[in-house]
């Protein structure tokens, strides 16, 4: 038992001794997790994810071959034609092909992007927090130096370093966001270096990466995990405002892309910019519900009314 | 005195927290700009059809492009230090007149947005905390969390579509009307006509982070100690709400906003690529694909000018909005 706080026992409403036995002990996890079952739009959120990842995931299966490929007569109006159901674009593309396999790219570039972020938020926030002193100092120089560049600049600049490609997209936005977890995880670890259990951790004689790692990290957590979608969130609308300006990968469908080059045509097919930007909102409305249902869940003394 | 005394203390600590922040960054940035395929004599080259090896040689041995890399960056920090911005290889322009063009348009529409989403977040926050969990709060947190979801550029795309395209009450871009020539007044209507739905699509994520957190600090402050005495002595609500419980709850309002300020010359790029505004945005963009390194680190340098400035107005309103606060 590395963790500070006791178990909250959950003390069920139904008198019956029975059901009390028959109900499972109520672990902090446990709690959390039923608190967030118990929030609608929680669950609404998980919900329209599901469906995007579905589709993502089945995207070779319901359109199978090429999105980029020219299969239809270019500016059909969605519903114009049963076969294309969402219409095509000025140069005959199928727009829902476009729509789900751009799903793959925007959920891949967001996921990974994030993890990412967390990796190198983490990392830097913890050496921070656990050291101190002089290393402390400049790894909040380094911090704040990466806050104060407008990060979609540096995002612009990265991607040109490089090749315009998925997996450089996902490094450039990677690079570029981590300062927030960093700080998070830099104040959460400082408050958590003053307290009893790691003392007692050092005083058993545990090196300084177990502390870090099975004590501190653990408890450091909570704010992180809230933190994450929102992280997604943003990779995304990043990503999509990169394939917007022509950055993205030529070679991959992306929403970011389709709205670029549907703005050519605004005025008579504004269906083509309308489409995808209503795929990203509700891709990033689902990610923001969830992170909005976890910060109820696990920060139950912020949560007001 | 004291507080001008407290102010001038303010400037000089930041200034001189400011400066290796500001150097530093101007020397990473050059360096990362360095690993950037290309440079400017091959833009140039491109963009005139074509060139003979001489021509580019000529052309960058005259802006010091084929100096070594610490070479060009000591001159540089040279022309720095003498408060020269240097000049761009392709408007052959010296940067501070670039900048100087686009500058004011940048801080009209970022300070348009921003002002804009601050009265309306602040207003919709206490529409909601004051009807909070009942439906005007519901509806008006589902429609905050719709703009948070939206992406800045699709948002303008579609208020160009509504309102220029569909109803023709506003411009689709730029801003002015070319070729009016108008003085006056009428400059600034023209002007104002113009900045609208730029200044909309840029502040709609804001108004959705500010009205949020202006409902979660007000609810916050108003459960406190002496709300209850403001209600006891008989004070309207009304003035309860805005001299009190509003006073405080601007406090975390205004740090977040100046904490996104420096995020708003991101969205400035997406939001001068769409409307066409002759910005910062847009010529920073145009500079990274220009390989005009000296333009994009004078913008780097004035956007940073420009957050550190943020940041202290902040504090001294923070000073301001609650006494307890000392201006250190």
């Amino acid at each position: 038992m590395s963790t500070p706080f006791p178990a909250i026992a959950v003390v069920p409403a139904v008198p019956a001794i029975a059901a009390i036995a028959a109900t499972p002990p109520a672990t902090p996890r446990n709690a959390a997790l039923r608190a967030f079952l118990r929030n609608p739009s929680a669950v609404a959120g998980v919900v329209l994810l599901a469906v995007v990842a579905l589709t993502a995931l089945a995207a070779p299966l319901l359109f199978p071959g090429d999105p980029l490929d020219m299969v239809a007569t270019p500016l059909l109006w969605p519903g114009q034609e049963a076969a294309f159901p969402l219409g095509s674009d000025s140069l005959g593309r199928n727009v829902a092909a476009g729509i789900a396999h751009g799903a793959r790219v925007s959920l891949a570039v967001g996921v990974v992007a994030a993890v990412l972020n967390l990796a190198i938020g983490i990392l830097v926030g913890a050496t921070a927090g656990y050291c101190g002193g002089r290393i402390d100092d400049l790894l909040v120089r380094i911090t704040e130096l990466f806050q104060t560049v407008p990060s979609f600049l540096l995002v612009i600049v990265v991607v040109a370093i490089g090749q315009p490609s998925v997996p450089v997209i996902v490094l450039a936005i990677g690079l570029a966001s981590w300062p927030v977890i960093a700080r998070l995880v830099r104040a959460e670890f400082r408050s958590l270096r003053e307290q009893e259990f790691v003392l007692a951790a050092r005083s058993q004689g545990f090196g300084h990466l177990r502390i870090v790692l099975q004590e501190m990290l653990p408890n450091a957590l909570p704010p992180v995990i809230v933190t994450s979608s929102v992280l997604v969130a943003s990779a995304i609308l990043i990503e999509s405002a990169l394939s917007f300006l022509g950055m993205g990968d030529p070679n991959a469908v992306s929403w970011g892309s389709m709205i670029g080059e549907g703005r050519e045509l605004l005025r008579t097919a504004w269906y083509l910019t309308a489409l995808p930007g209503a795929a990203i909102v509700a891709t990033v409305l689902a990610l923001n519900l969830v992170g909005d249902g976890l910060n109820d869940a696990l920060n139950p003394r912020l949560r007001g009314r | 005195m004291n507080r001008i005394s407290a102010l001038g203390r303010t400037l000089r600590r930041t200034a001189w927290q400011a400066v290796p922040t500001i150097v530093g960054l101007l020397v990473l940035n050059f360096f990362l700009l360095q690993l950037v395929p290309g440079d400017a004599a091959d833009v140039i080259a491109a963009e005139s059809g074509s060139a003979t090896a001489e021509s580019m040689a000529r052309i960058r041995t005259h802006f010091g492009l084929d100096l070594p890399v610490l070479h060009q960056l000591g001159n540089y920090l040279n022309n720095l230090a003498h408060l020269s911005l240097g000049t761009s290889p392709r408007y052959n322009l010296p940067v501070t007149e670039l900048i100087g063009a686009r500058l004011g348009n940048t801080l009209l529409l970022m300070s348009a947005a921003l002002g804009g989403a601050l009265l309306a977040g602040v207003l919709l926050g206490t529409v909601m905390a004051s009807f909070a969990a009942r439906w005007p709060d519901r509806l008006l947190s589902v429609a905050a969390l719709l703009l948070y979801s939206t992406p800045g550029f699709w948002l303008g795309l579609m208020c160009i579509v509504l309102f220029s395209v569909h109803l023709g009450w506003l411009p689709t871009g730029g801003s002015g009307t070319i070729g009016a020539h108008l003085t006056g007044w009428a400059a600034v209507a023209d002007t104002a006509r113009h900045l609208v739905l730029p200044a909309l699509a840029m502040a709609g994520f804001y108004v959705a982070i500010f009205s949020r957190l202006t409902r979660a600090a007000m609810l916050e402050v108003a459960r406190q100690d002496f709300v209850r005495t403001a209600h006891a002595k008989g004070l309207h609500p009304v003035a309860v709400a805005l001299r009190h419980v509003l006073r405080n709850a601007l406090v975390p309002v205004t740090t977040v906003a100046g904490m996104h300020f420096g995020t708003l010359l991101g969205g400035a790029v997406m939001v001068e690529t769409v409307f066409s505004w002759p910005g910062l945005g847009r010529l920073a963009f145009e500079s990274v694909m220009a390989r005009d390194y000296t333009v994009l680190l004078g913008i780097l340098l004035i956007s940073s000018l420009l957050v550190i400035a943020a940041n202290m107005a902040v504090d001294l309103l923070h000073a301001a909005l609650d006494p307890r606060i000392h201006v250190r």
